[in-house]
């Protein structure tokens, strides 16, 4: 018998580009066969070995990406709807009519009020291009989706180290002992953490899971804590507790690198109580061990010191380190006082402080063989590592506390000096960066005009917030208002409900792209889908006159638009994984990437970037148009190789070019540089030079290597910002300092809420959640990102429906049995779902995937789908504001610092089905599908 | 009936390790992806966007909860799940058309689509649930260890492996010779104590799995002993300890 399966023949060509499937960014190659027509057919998709985030492996979704471009569920062609909003009635049209019918809205928009253009992106990796392409039209209405997705963990690392675990951190796989996942689900960085997961194994560090589901990394983890929701922040403090009881810090790393000996103004008097000390010139003062007198932070030569006070005009000003010893050795804060609330045994807490600490202090020395020199000239002639690392996510972020969890965990981080040291967690270039070096919001809309600079920034102070005299926010969103001060993401989840509302006044029209806002985005979906719809009775328009949505596929937003502009799928388009945005740098390497039109569209479909810049030279946008009003770029690709944000800086920072030929990072544009991209793989890498890949935010190696890249124009080294003095600038408003002050009811809240240093409160809603004894979240199954997969026939046979998980208490209390339903109910409404036990579950949550329930309809899935029919969300009981207080206001669902939307607070009570319903409640009529029906079987080699 | 070749010394086959595997999936897809492509009937799905899509996959991950016996914290343990390439293969000798069968050279247990008429004795035959009936091309579908790859010129000598192992992103899964004892898997087994599934059936399956380390025990660091309780004392040990710290300049 002949040794077969025979060889199969080779694929014609692979091509080498970046994955969209999730928001990693992985390398793929794409083995590629000619058809019969000649045209070239994906065959399979692997990952690429050379490639700095995946190195050759891929996750579930990457290799089932054949079916993603194939799926029946994308649409063709241009829409305008014909049929009320959200039946999904829609009449074909041409990209002429298409591009005409958007200028004939957008035109008057920018001529008369271009606020009243809301333009909002999903999980889209061209926010640079989008963001500068609104400032170019005049709105501040601009964000993408980080409103409701990680903006905490992205503003607290920023504020606090210069850079946050997701996505410009990463521990040091190669050196840690120790990881700490705190409420890191199966995301984020999904292969990344993958692969450092597998390493830590096989050389036996340890790893410990912070996450009330023991699924995904949890379940890999040596130890689990199956904590409370919303109360890490609670357990990261009290492990600051037992560090500094027992002394156990690093002293010279807080003396030389944090804010810890900074003096603090303490003149009750003064304007700036509780701020720094400054000298004349402004900078921050320390006590200089070699003088025992104030010196700035920053001078050359100054050993700050920890200890020391300065006795001045009456007053003693102490350190941030007294302020931390007072306020964190308080025994509210010892492992026996938060116990209960965390769900975790104060022996617990006491082991992993103990384990923490020998972990950073006591085991065989991690040091790099590197000398390197301090910002203030200090020369150090080693690298001493603290190999204890951690990251966060989610769990973290998804809370109403969740921005000063955030920083309790980088405070927590800090005093083991396991930031940027060999073994703990390491920034990735252009990371480290400090929030001072970021723009300030801007919200200044005026007719006719660009916006004077990009709308999202990191505010300093009140003076920063984007308000109208009255104190009113200027942005559809409520960012940068009272409610939200450090929106530095934008709040895409309340754009729909104050649309609705014309708060703070009404919009014209919103654009959307991959933001499926009338599903699995939206808080209380079912309200937001009678919000998209709804019409004033006085004139019958609708209260949101226009919806424009650019998508790929039919979600469930397609429905609900009014002109629908398809794109292309990830196989088929350029994009740029820019440096300007966010790359694929690795702490080692900065590093971004391309995709390219590994195979043309087989329908009428646009890349959405293409069409936006087709849609900027059309309405004469600056940076758009040339100075004869000519289209200053073809296409995207064209927009990538020749924009620059700076001179020299464009999109791309490989193969640009210089005096002498190609030059990386600062260079002129191109016009082979995509050739170039491809030819190496998709992608570049700039290696850091070793003795200035750690301590990079105060080694001057680095930051003289980060000036020469690009990133920024001067070195600019910061110390780690354990007091947070933007949060006590708006603590000072609420004080009553300064011109802006918050209006009187959000006072209280934000002298709370805005502490300079860490602090927990409960969730919102947790003190009065008596009839809603438990807490509810998702976790994000690792074979789906969001609702993006459920048309893919691979990854719905591996997740086509979800079940509510119960823990055994509960499950034992309510009489549950295999095959049960349950009615679920919280404050906001009521569902019916199917539940199952779980035993590796905090006793007092309830879980389910994430959007893997669909609205039947949508997708190109059948009605009869399990997605559509058993399938279900947790959003229809998650509001997006809080309950009326006594005045009858109600805030957003949301952080009350960053606007952050709180998915994760929800709390609800469950009744056991007397009988198992035919389906899911709510039980939403179909929408009518944009989209053929799919065939009935999948039999077909992938190729020819 | 259909014989099985003389033992060979060369034993291909994969090594699992339970302890590390995140249950992800990724080997799921990329074997479908690949063998789908392959030089068999395509693994087809049925009803792929409807009520109750049911497919041909070569390798599934099936995930548990596991209670330890001294009440310890619950855990879950996921299990890949595909053919063990047994020595003793009962899907083999099984088969009256002589379309199952085992590769002298290396042991691979494959299946020749022309030969096969579908009848599904060796899927009953099999204790371990390994091999799917096509539901299209009606023929008996079963992981191959990517044969198609592991000797092809065409590709690069590093990809001349499983497509489930390449992609594995926390390299939970090992390909090797475990005919060897030298060999990395060998040893990997002899290190870990790998096993095999069901032993007492006799199958004598080539590929091993790894078992979770054991869980939820911390190390047993000192416990901190207190310098302070309250912020007095810890600015007098700061005082001391500083004292102590050495200079810069």
């Amino acid at each position: 018998m002949s040794p077969r399966p025979a060889h199969r023949p080779p694929p014609d060509r692979i091509a080498k580009t970046t994955c969209y499937m999730c928001a990693c960014r992985c390398g793929i190659d794409v083995h590629l066969r000619d058809g019969p027509d000649g045209r070239p057919r994906v065959a399979y998709i692997e990952g690429n070995r050379d490639h700095p985030v995946n190195r050759g492996v891929l996750c579930a979704k990457g290799a089932s990406g054949l079916l993603h471009h194939s799926s029946p569920a994308r649409l063709r062609t241009p829409l305008l709807r014909t049929g009320p909003r959200g039946a999904g009635e829609f009449r074909p049209i041409s990209w002429d009519e298409a591009l005409g019918i958007a200028v004939s809205w957008l035109r008057p928009l920018r001529e008369s009020a271009p606020e009243k253009l809301a333009f909002f992106t999903g999980r889209d990796q061209s926010q640079s291009l989008t963001g500068f392409w609104a400032q170019a039209f005049g709105t501040p209405n601009w964000a993408a989706h980080g409103g409701f997705c990680s903006v905490n963990m992205a503003a607290a690392g920023i504020y606090t180290l210069g850079g946050a675990f997701w996505e410009f951190g990463s521990p040091d796989w190669e050196r840690t002992r120790l990881l700490l996942l705190w409420g890191v689900a199966e995301d984020h960085d999904s292969n990344p953490i993958k692969i450092g997961l597998g390493r830590l194994k096989a050389r036996g560090a340890r790893v410990v899971g912070i996450n009330p589901v023991r699924t995904g990394y949890n379940a890999l983890a040596d130890d689990w804590l199956g904590i409370t929701p919303g109360t890490d922040g609670l357990l990261a403090l009290s492990l600051v507790h037992c560090l500094l009881e027992a002394g156990r810090i690093d002293l010279p790393f807080l003396a030389r690198f944090t804010n810890a000996p900074c003096l603090v103004d303490e003149d009750p008097a003064s304007p700036e109580r509780g701020l720094l000390l400054r000298d004349g010139e402004g900078r921050p003062l320390v006590i200089d061990r070699r003088t025992g007198k104030p010196a700035p932070w920053d001078g050359e030569g100054v050993e700050p010191d920890l200890a020391a006070t300065w006795r001045h005009r009456g007053t003693t000003h102490r350190p941030v380190l007294h302020h931390l010893a007072a306020r964190y050795l308080d025994p509210a804060y010892a492992p026996e006082a938060v116990a209960d609330r965390t769900g975790i045994p104060a022996p617990r807490i006491r082991a992993l402080a103990a384990e923490l600490a020998a972990a950073a202090f006591d085991g065989p020395p991690v040091v790099l063989d590197r000398p390197w020199t301090d910002f203030r000239g200090h020369r150090h002639a080693t690298m001493p590592g603290r190999p204890v690392a951690m990251h966060a996510m989610r769990g973290i972020s998804a809370h109403s506390n969740g921005f000063q969890t955030c920083r309790a965990i980088h405070l927590l981080q800090a005093l083991l000096g396991a930031v940027e040291t060999p073994g703990a967690m390491r920034f990735e270039p252009p990371y480290p960066k400090p929030a001072t070096a970021h723009p300030r919001p801007h919200a200044d809309a005026r007719p006719g005009e660009p916006l004077a600079g990009p709308p999202l920034g990191f505010p300093q102070g009140p003076e920063d917030l984007c308000i109208d005299a009255a104190g009113r926010p200027l942005r559809i969103d409520g960012a940068y208002g009272w409610e939200a001060p450090l929106a530095a993401h934008g709040m895409l989840q309340s754009v729909i409900a104050n649309a609705h509302a014309g708060d703070p006044y009404p919009i014209d029209t919103l654009i959307l792209y991959m933001a499926n806002m009338a599903w699995n985005s939206a808080m209380d979906t079912a309200r937001t889908m009678e919000m998209l719809a709804d019409t004033d009775p006085a004139t019958g328009e609708y209260r949101i006159p226009r919806i424009i949505c650019s998508d790929a596929f039919s979600s469930e937003i397609v429905a609900f638009s009014d002109l629908v502009l398809p794109d292309t799928t990830y196989l088929e388009r350029h994009d740029c994984i820019s440096l300007l945005d966010r790359p694929i740098s690795e702490p080692d390497s900065a590093a971004d990437a391309i995709r390219w039109p590994v195979v043309e569209p087989d329908r009428d479909v646009r890349p959405f970037q293409s069409v936006l810049i087709d849609l900027g030279a059309r309405l004469g946008l600056p940076g758009f148009v040339a100075a004869d009003g000519a289209p200053r770029y073809a296409d995207y690709a064209d927009y990538i190789v020749n924009h620059q944000r700076r001179p020299g800086i464009g999109p791309l920072a490989g193969w640009r070019t210089g005096p002498h030929g190609l030059a990386h990072g600062r260079g002129e544009p191109n016009a082979a540089q995509l050739e170039e991209y491809r030819r190496a793989g998709g992608f570049w890498q700039a290696h850091v030079p070793p003795e200035a890949a750690f301590f990079k935010p105060w080694n001057r190696a680095y930051q003289d290597w980060a000036v020469a890249m690009g990133f920024f124009d001067a070195p600019q080294p910061y110390l780690l910002q354990l007091w947070c003095e933007p949060l006590r600038r708006f603590q000072l408003a609420a004080e009553g300092v300064g011109p802006r002050q918050p209006p009187e009811h959000l006072r209280d809240r934000l002298r709370a809420a805005m502490d300079p240093l860490p602090v927990w409160w409960p969730p919102f809603g947790d003190e009065d959640a008596g009839g809603f004894p438990l807490h509810a979240v998702t976790q994000r199954p690792m074979a789906h990102y969001h609702s993006w997969h459920s048309h893919n026939p691979w990854l719905r046979q591996i997740h086509g429906s979800n079940l509510l998980y119960l823990p055994r208490a509960v499950w034992d209390a309510g009489g549950f049995r295999d095959g049960d339903w349950a009615r679920v109910s919280s404050p906001t409404g009521t569902i019916e779902v199917p539940v199952a036990l779980m035993e590796a579950l905090n006793p007092r949550t309830v879980w389910t995937w994430n959007a893997i329930g669909k609205r039947r309809g949508a997708w190109a899935l059948h009605p009869d789908a399990p997605e559509g029919v058993t399938g279900f969300l947790l959003n229809h009981l998650i509001p997006d504001r809080l309950p009326p207080d006594a005045a009858g206001r109600r805030l957003p669902n949301a952080d009350p610092v960053t606007g952050q939307a709180a998915w994760f607070d929800l709390r609800v009570r469950l009744e056991r089905l007397p009988a198992p319903p035919p389906a899911a409640r709510p039980a939403l009529p179909p929408q009518a599908s944009p989209v053929p029906p799919p065939p009935p079987l999948l039999a077909e080699r992938p190729g020819p | 009936m259909t014989t099985l070749p003389p033992p060979s010394p060369v034993k291909l086959g994969l090594v699992i390790d339970l302890d590390t595997c995140v249950g992800c999936q990724a080997c799921v897809t990329a074997c479908k992806a690949w063998n789908t492509g392959g030089t068999g009937a395509p693994l087809a799905d049925l009803d792929p966007w409807g009520a109750s899509p049911e497919g041909a996959f070569l390798n599934r991950v099936h995930t548990f909860e596991r209670l330890p016996e001294d009440g310890g914290p619950p855990q879950i343990v996921h299990f890949p799940r595909s053919c063990l390439h047994c020595e003793d293969a009962p899907c083999v000798t099984v088969c009256p058309t002589g379309a199952s069968w085992k590769r002298a050279a290396d042991g691979i247990v494959l299946v020749d689509e022309d030969r096969c008429m579908g009848c599904g004795l060796c899927a009953w035959a099999c204790p371990y649930g390994a091999r799917e009936m096509d539901p299209v091309a009606g023929v008996m579908k079963k992981c191959t260890l990517c044969a198609d790859r592991l000797d092809d010129p065409a590709l690069e000598p590093a990809d001349r492996i499983p497509a489930c192992v390449r992609t594995c992103p926390t390299g939970a899964r090992h390909f090797g010779d475990l005919g060897d004892p030298e060999s990395p898997v060998s040893q990997l087994v002899a290190e870990r104590g790998g096993r095999d599934l069901l032993p007492d059936l006799g199958t004598r399956p080539v590929n091993k799995y790894l078992p979770p380390r054991t869980r939820d025990r911390a190390p047993g660091a000192p416990a901190l002993d207190p310098v302070a309780t309250d912020a007095r004392g810890f600015l007098g040990w700061l005082d001391r300890a500083l004292s102590t710290l050495p200079r810069l300049g």
